[in-house]
């Protein structure tokens, strides 16, 4: 096994305050009444919450450079940010516009392109979300079918024609960004991304029935919809690749947010739950499992802050990094939702109990960009090219 | 403590390393010099071979001495655990007669704790030491000591009151291993090693002068050496570094060295094997061409994911511990994490060797060292304080999670045992 780069890694006291203030702010905005009360409604998020936190936190533009409106700041801030989010299982576009596509554009868009998307969407004024995935295949990209053409009508510009489905915030974005390849290529080549506007003609979006309702997904069908190309026509595939690796690595501290969530609730109700003339948390078949859960929950911590702390840092151990964060917060965060449930026993069963929402993140973000299997290949692919053989 | 300061400190230590080290000397001569100078443990008080040094200060005379390739005071095995519960609780007599023979590796140490009836429940020891005039008289066996065959002295735990509850009945004592009433025999393990012995005690005498700490605290001053145990365990048992540098080098004073270290590390030489050996599973499995089974790549990646995690929780914990941080529960986990990853590896282990993990020796994979790592693997979550007792621990101090009801807290001698 490959040693691990040695760094001497902590959170600042900046970060710490950073962290505590955002804490707060969910802790007022995002109660779990409010979560129940939005994941009800179509839109899935509470639109004065958006504007108070870009107005009162600049979060839409974390990781937006500086010279487009946004704060500069990198994927250890922005890893902080999610895991709060994930904590408190905020409902809102932040995850499609603030991370997927700021990052998309960021990497792939040209300078004119940015200075028309980048501020906007820092300022929370317009959302954007990413549109890659078409299947239930869990590699993404090579999985992408849908078509470029060149316009044909005389006008500049490209017609997109094909479906995509796991659309986070989909229906809420008003641009959307699309990967599409050109006719008779395969795996990473031949791959762009492309502006849709939302109002754009042949574009059909539709909401798709989730099971997780704190997240919106939707389904677009685009049928010689109008688009225009971002960065490089039919090679951007090795950069989308690193926009789907640092949006795992974004996902994978929300994840770990929301699992060690889990495990504090866990602790809280064995306190006080009494049976058998005990405390359940005094029983030591109770006091392992936590300790184990423990024991996950960190060990997921460590691999989610150490990836988006090498993301700035060192992009060659990226690919590699991100799906080590991800599979292991994947199993983490449902072992943790599973734990949680099974230690309260039948009323972490009902529907009144809020760990089902916890839950329902935790088996969506799952399997969203990639499951845990997926990215365990990946891994020994790339570690076994890292140390020069083949696969 | 200026960064000034510091340089000063390294050069003072430098100079008298330049003048006075010599690799032709003789090895306890010259750890003598180093005691006396309080360059050899400069943390330790000055009244003690020290300088009164923090952390940061001895850590730079350290490298000082590292980069002129010294040979430092002897470290090796039980020594440092029993200078330190002498440090803190010996008598100014026990700390003269003991300390310096530690320092030069003249005098070699164990510890005499767990017994085959207490081993989970260590204040549960019934060694006994009765008083007899000016000695103690001590019966009863111990198990599990380490290099007890070369020790001079033991750091015995007995028990001297059966009517006080289990934890206040025990004392502390340093006992003679060379005397008639202690007899040594080596317990083999199921991996073919001996690295442990089983020491038995029948009327062995200790000296009255030899009792450490009052009598009855004997818990309390087991806690310091424990405490030493689980912070230095690293160190204690990792043979590979210095065997490699310091067979190189010419001089009287590496071959005397080399001996030491040797005898001292025999019984830690399947130490590595024990942990999992996580850095040789890749490797193996790109040679055996079982990197091409999807179900052998799983495993593979989970072991690698819950190695490498590990690594980056101690860094975590290293890293707040540095910045003088409250210890977050990522410091506690350490050796329950280990346990996972060396049982993790055994597994991915015997799925790369297929068939070829039914065997030892010369038809074994790698000359038997698979089967090493096979064999030696479920030691590591029992040593040290099983897993299970690493959970009751975890979840009492770091979850807060309340103690389960005791039956052991009477006195001792109503108290139900093995």
């Amino acid at each position: 096994m490959n040693t691990v780069t040695d760094i001497q890694f902590q959170f600042t006291d900046e970060h710490q305050q950073f962290r505590e203030s955002l804490r707060r702010f969910l802790k007022d905005t995002s109660a779990v009444t409010s979560v129940r009360s939005l994941m009800e409604t179509e839109s899935g998020y509470d639109q004065q919450v958006w504007q108070r936190l870009n107005g009162e936190l600049g979060l839409q533009g974390l990781i937006v450079p500086e010279q487009y409106g946004g704060s500069g700041f990198g994927m250890m801030e922005m890893g902080i940010a999610m895991e709060e989010m994930g904590r408190a299982l905020y409902c809102g576009p932040f995850f499609s516009s603030a991370v997927m596509a700021v990052t998309a554009i960021d990497l792939i868009a040209s300078e004119d392109q940015k200075l028309r998307w980048l501020p906007q969407i820092a300022s929370g004024d317009m959302i954007a979300a990413l549109a890659v995935t078409e299947s239930s295949n869990s590699d993404l990209l090579t999985s992408v079918q849908t078509c470029v053409a060149a316009a044909d009508d005389g006008d500049e510009g490209y017609r997109l024609t094909g479906n995509k489905r796991f659309v986070v915030s989909g229906c809420q974005a008003d641009l959307l960004l699309v990967v599409a390849r050109l006719p008779g290529t395969s795996g990473l080549a031949g791959l762009s991304i492309f502006a849709v506007s939302a109002d754009a003609p042949g574009l059909s979006r539709r909401g798709l029935s989730v099971m997780d309702r704190t997240r919106k997904q939707a389904e677009l069908q685009l049928d010689q919809t109008p688009a225009e190309l971002i960065g490089p026509y039919g090679q951007a595939g090795r950069k989308l690749q690193m926009v789907l690796d640092l949006a795992a690595v974004a996902l994978a501290n929300e994840m770990v947010g929301g699992a060690e969530k889990l495990l504090q609730d866990t602790l809280d109700y064995t306190r006080l739950r009494v049976q058998f003339g005990r405390t359940i948390g005094s029983f030591q078949a109770i006091k392992h499992r936590c300790t184990d859960l423990l024991l996950a929950v960190e060990l997921a911590k460590s691999a989610a802050y150490f990836a988006a702390e090498s993301a700035g840092r060192d992009t060659g151990t990226l690919a590699v990094n991100a799906s080590i964060a991800k599979a292991e917060a994947s199993e983490v965060y449902l072992l943790a939702a599973l734990e949680t449930i099974q230690l309260h026993g039948g009323i972490g069963f009902t529907w009144e109990n809020d760990t089902h929402l916890w839950f329902k993140r935790a088996k969506s973000s799952e399997v969203l960009l990639g499951d845990p299997v997926w990215h365990r290949a990946r891994l020994v692919k790339e570690l076994v090219s890292e140390s020069g053989g083949q696969l | 403590m200026t960064s000034q300061d510091l340089t000063e400190i390294a050069e003072q230590a430098r100079t008298w390393l330049q003048e006075t080290w010599d690799p032709d000397r003789d090895l306890v001569a010259w750890r003598n010099l180093l005691a006396d100078s309080g360059w050899g443990v400069p943390q330790w008080p000055k009244q003690w071979f020290g300088r009164d040094m923090n952390s940061a200060e001895s850590a730079v005379v350290e490298q000082a001495l590292a980069s002129l390739d010294v040979v430092g005071v002897a470290k090796s095995g039980i020594r440092m655990l029993a200078a330190a519960t002498l440090l803190e609780h010996g008598t100014d007599e026990q700390k003269k007669q003991f300390l310096r023979g530690i320092l030069t590796g003249q005098e070699n140490w164990c510890q005499l704790f767990s017994e085959p009836g207490s081993g989970s429940d260590l204040a549960g020891a019934i060694t006994r030491a009765d008083k007899d005039g000016d000695r103690w008289i001590v019966n009863g066996q111990k198990v599990w000591t380490t290099s007890a065959h070369h020790a001079d002295w033991g750091l015995l735990l007995a028990r001297t009151d059966w009517d006080e509850p289990k934890h206040r009945g025990l004392t502390y004592f340093v006992i003679d291993m060379h005397q008639p009433g202690v007899r040594v025999s080596p317990l083999r393990q199921m991996n073919h090693h001996a690295s442990f012995n089983e020491v038995f005690m029948t009327d062995a005498h200790v000296e009255t002068r030899h009792q450490v700490g009052s009598l009855g605290s004997g818990w309390q001053v087991a806690l310091t050496t424990l405490a030493h145990e689980r912070r230095g365990a690293d160190g204690l048992r990792s043979p590979g570094i210095a065997m490699d540098i310091k067979a190189r080098r010419t001089g009287r004073i590496y071959q005397q060295e080399q001996v030491e270290i040797e005898t001292v590390m025999e019984p830690y030489k399947w130490y590595p094997q024990r942990a999992g050996r996580v850095d040789l599973v890749l490797p193996r499995a790109i040679e055996t061409g079982r990197v091409n089974d999807p179900a052998v790549v799983q495993e593979l990646a989970k072991l690698i994911i819950m190695a490498r995690s590990a690594q980056w929780t101690a860094k975590r914990a290293r890293a707040a511990q540095q910045a003088g941080r409250k210890q977050g529960p990522e410091g506690s986990l350490g050796k329950l994490a280990a346990s996972n990853v060396a049982k993790l590896a055994a597994r991915v282990h015997t799925l790369i060797a297929g068939a070829d993990a039914m065997l030892e020796g010369a038809d074994a994979p790698l000359e038997g060292l698979i089967a090493e790592i096979l064999m030696s693997t479920p030691a590591v979550s029992i040593a040290g304080g099983t897993d299970e007792i690493q959970r009751n621990i975890i979840s009492e101090r770091v979850l807060g999670m309340p103690k389960e009801p005791r039956s052991d807290t009477g006195p001792f001698r109503d108290v139900r045992r093995n």
